[in-house]
């Protein structure tokens, strides 16, 4: 009797606190589209495609508002950063797993995620003053989409390895034993069973990862140029979502402020979209035929 | 064993929310029952002033508890039209009145400066008014047209709105749209940093931050502008050209709590906030 109306007094709190951060994101979400309203209702939505630039203290009928090349910044260097930080992150993962003997596998561990607990502005400050002047000498001006990507790879390795370690140590016990019993090797039984066997976890790892890179900002801000231009190269300047909202919101108002809250919507949109390609790629790997 | 843990948890959570609803109410309360003299200073306008009076103001809350400084910004002509029709008790104006704003009460409480900098290794010396406009449109796009290496310019720019691009735009009447940058930056700090790690970056920052960090040897050179020599003590007594004053208006002579806190802006009290924003205060 007692267990149970303690069991109902727990249960009803576990259920409030779940609404509570449940209804965090709905606020959230409110919020910024209220405030990206007036922006909204005074701006055409094709002009934030079709716009010559992104200039957007002046007012709604001089100021331009082409979010284009900030979203293309933004999705190229996260895209750059998970397709360098991924086959590091599993590689790194395979080794833990497979490879190192468990003493050092235990401190490397601890290294990664030590590496995971380093605050960006540290990131940012060594980029901008050791990475940028040794880009510089060799293409001018340093600030790029390539720096970009270094200093996001960096950042996002860890999350990629810990998360690819934690997927690959959750396959069931019996296939790595299978794998032994059947005389396979270490290499077959890593790329060829257990990757394979983790995939949807690899998958959540690499998104993770993702989402990670696409809200980085203050490393971003340091390291990337921010100049709003479509990159021809590599080594041109490129701006994202998050460092546009940084650098612009300290003497935004009126109409400016608001299109940096549509920044923030956009991003919500990005990230919602990539986690929402996430949830059905990893549902059909499970589902489906292997 | 278990049982009362988890009693004693919920006790605990109890608690602390009956101690933070308290304190709420008891600010309140305080709030509420404050001395009957004018307890709320509403200031607007400037945005380049705004961050400055908004910890002005709560300093001055923290010494006359009771107290409330309401910041808000719009801008200059925002400030001027606020404090004259009353809407405001005070507005903030980042530039010299207008003759036809003669009517209103003026008080500077700081001054702003910006300056071009350069790399210390640049050989580049001095740059005339049309070589940085011609810089920043990107029609030249070489130092060797202005007297430097055979090398290309790295331009840095301020993000849109920062006050310190408005001060550079407006003294070099460049509309920012035709301003060509390799590099945008936010902070100051941010530019020095960018141009001292590249010798071929020219950048424009406040001259307050630029002063203190070549002074703590940062490789980066100032250029005077009009022969007026870049530093703080030149915009102090207002002849380098590139610099604004950032003045409080008022539509009559301020009384009570609002001349306190005009008063209290421009004292010594406030020049470590004045200087922390890069700004250059007043003697």
């Amino acid at each position: 009797m007692f267990r149970s109306t303690r069991d109902r007094f727990l249960s009803l709190t576990l259920h409030g606190l779940a609404a509570v951060s449940g209804l965090i994101v709905v606020l959230v979400l409110a919020f910024v589209l209220q405030e990206s309203s007036p922006v909204l209702s005074r701006v055409m939505l094709s002009r934030f495609l079709t716009d010559g630039s992104w200039h957007p203290a002046a007012d709604a009928a001089e100021g331009a508002f082409n979010l284009l090349p900030i979203v293309v910044g933004t999705l190229l260097s996260s895209a750059g950063a998970v397709v360098l930080a991924t086959p590091l992150g599993i590689l790194s993962a395979v080794f833990i797993q497979f490879y190192a003997p468990l003493h050092l596998a235990r401190w490397y561990r601890r290294m990664i995620e030590l590496l995971a607990g380093i605050p960006s502005v540290v990131f940012g400050l060594w980029g901008l003053v050791v990475l940028v002047p040794l880009i510089a000498r060799i293409h001018p001006p340093g600030q790029s989409l390539f720096t970009g990507i270094v200093i996001l790879t960096l950042m996002i390795l860890p999350t990629v390895a810990l998360l690819s370690n934690a997927a690959m140590a959750a396959v069931p016990r019996e296939i790595v034993s299978g794998c032994a019993a059947l005389g396979l090797s270490r290499r077959t039984t890593a790329f060829l069973i257990i990757i394979p066997a983790a995939k949807s976890g690899l998958t959540t790892a690499a998104i993770l990862g993702l989402v990670r890179a696409i809200g980085e900002t203050m490393a971003v801000v340091m390291v990337c140029g921010n100049v709003v231009r479509m990159p021809g190269s590599l080594f041109d300047p490129i701006r994202t979502l998050t460092s546009t909202i940084a650098l612009e919101m300290s003497y935004a108002r009126g109409v400016h402020r608001s299109s940096l809250f549509f920044c923030g919507l956009v991003l919500l949109l990005v990230v919602t979209g990539l986690i929402a390609v996430a949830e059905i790629v990893s549902r059909r790997q499970l589902h489906g035929p292997v | 064993m278990c049982i009362p843990f988890q009693i004693r948890s919920y006790i605990a959570l109890a608690c602390l929310l009956s101690l933070f609803t308290c304190g709420c109410g008891a600010a309140d309360g305080a709030r509420t029952t404050a001395a009957p003299r004018q307890t709320q200073i509403t200031i607007t306008g400037a945005s380049t002033i705004a961050p400055l009076m908004g910890e002005i103001g709560k300093r001055f809350e923290a010494e006359h508890p009771g107290i409330r400084v309401d910041v808000q910004t719009g801008g200059s002509s925002r400030g001027v039209a606020d404090a004259r029709n009353g809407l405001a008790d005070i507005g903030m104006v980042s530039r010299d009145l207008k003759p036809d704003e003669a009517d209103l009460q003026r008080f500077l409480i700081a001054r702003d400066g910006v300056c071009i900098i350069l790399h210390a290794e640049n050989p580049v010396q001095s740059l005339s008014r049309e070589q940085i406009i011609s810089i920043y449109t990107g029609q030249t796009r070489n130092w060797k047209a202005v007297g430097g290496r055979d090398a290309p310019i790295t331009v840095v720019n301020k993000a849109e709105g920062r006050s310190t691009l408005e001060v550079f735009a407006t003294h070099f009447k460049i509309n920012t749209k035709e301003i060509h940058a390799d590099v945008v930056i936010g902070d100051n700090e941010q530019g020095v940093k960018t141009v001292a790690g590249n010798p071929l970056a020219i950048g424009y920052v406040s001259i307050g931050t630029a002063e203190v960090d070549r002074e703590g040897g940062v490789p980066i050179r100032l250029l005077s502008l009009n022969e007026v020599e870049a530093s703080v003590k030149n915009v102090r007594n207002g002849t380098f050209p590139m610099s604004r004053t950032l003045n409080l208006v008022t539509k009559t002579p301020p009384e009570g709590t609002i001349k306190e806190l005009i008063d209290f802006a421009s004292s010594s009290k406030v020049h470590d906030l004045v200087k922390e924003l890069s700004f250059v205060p007043i003697d």
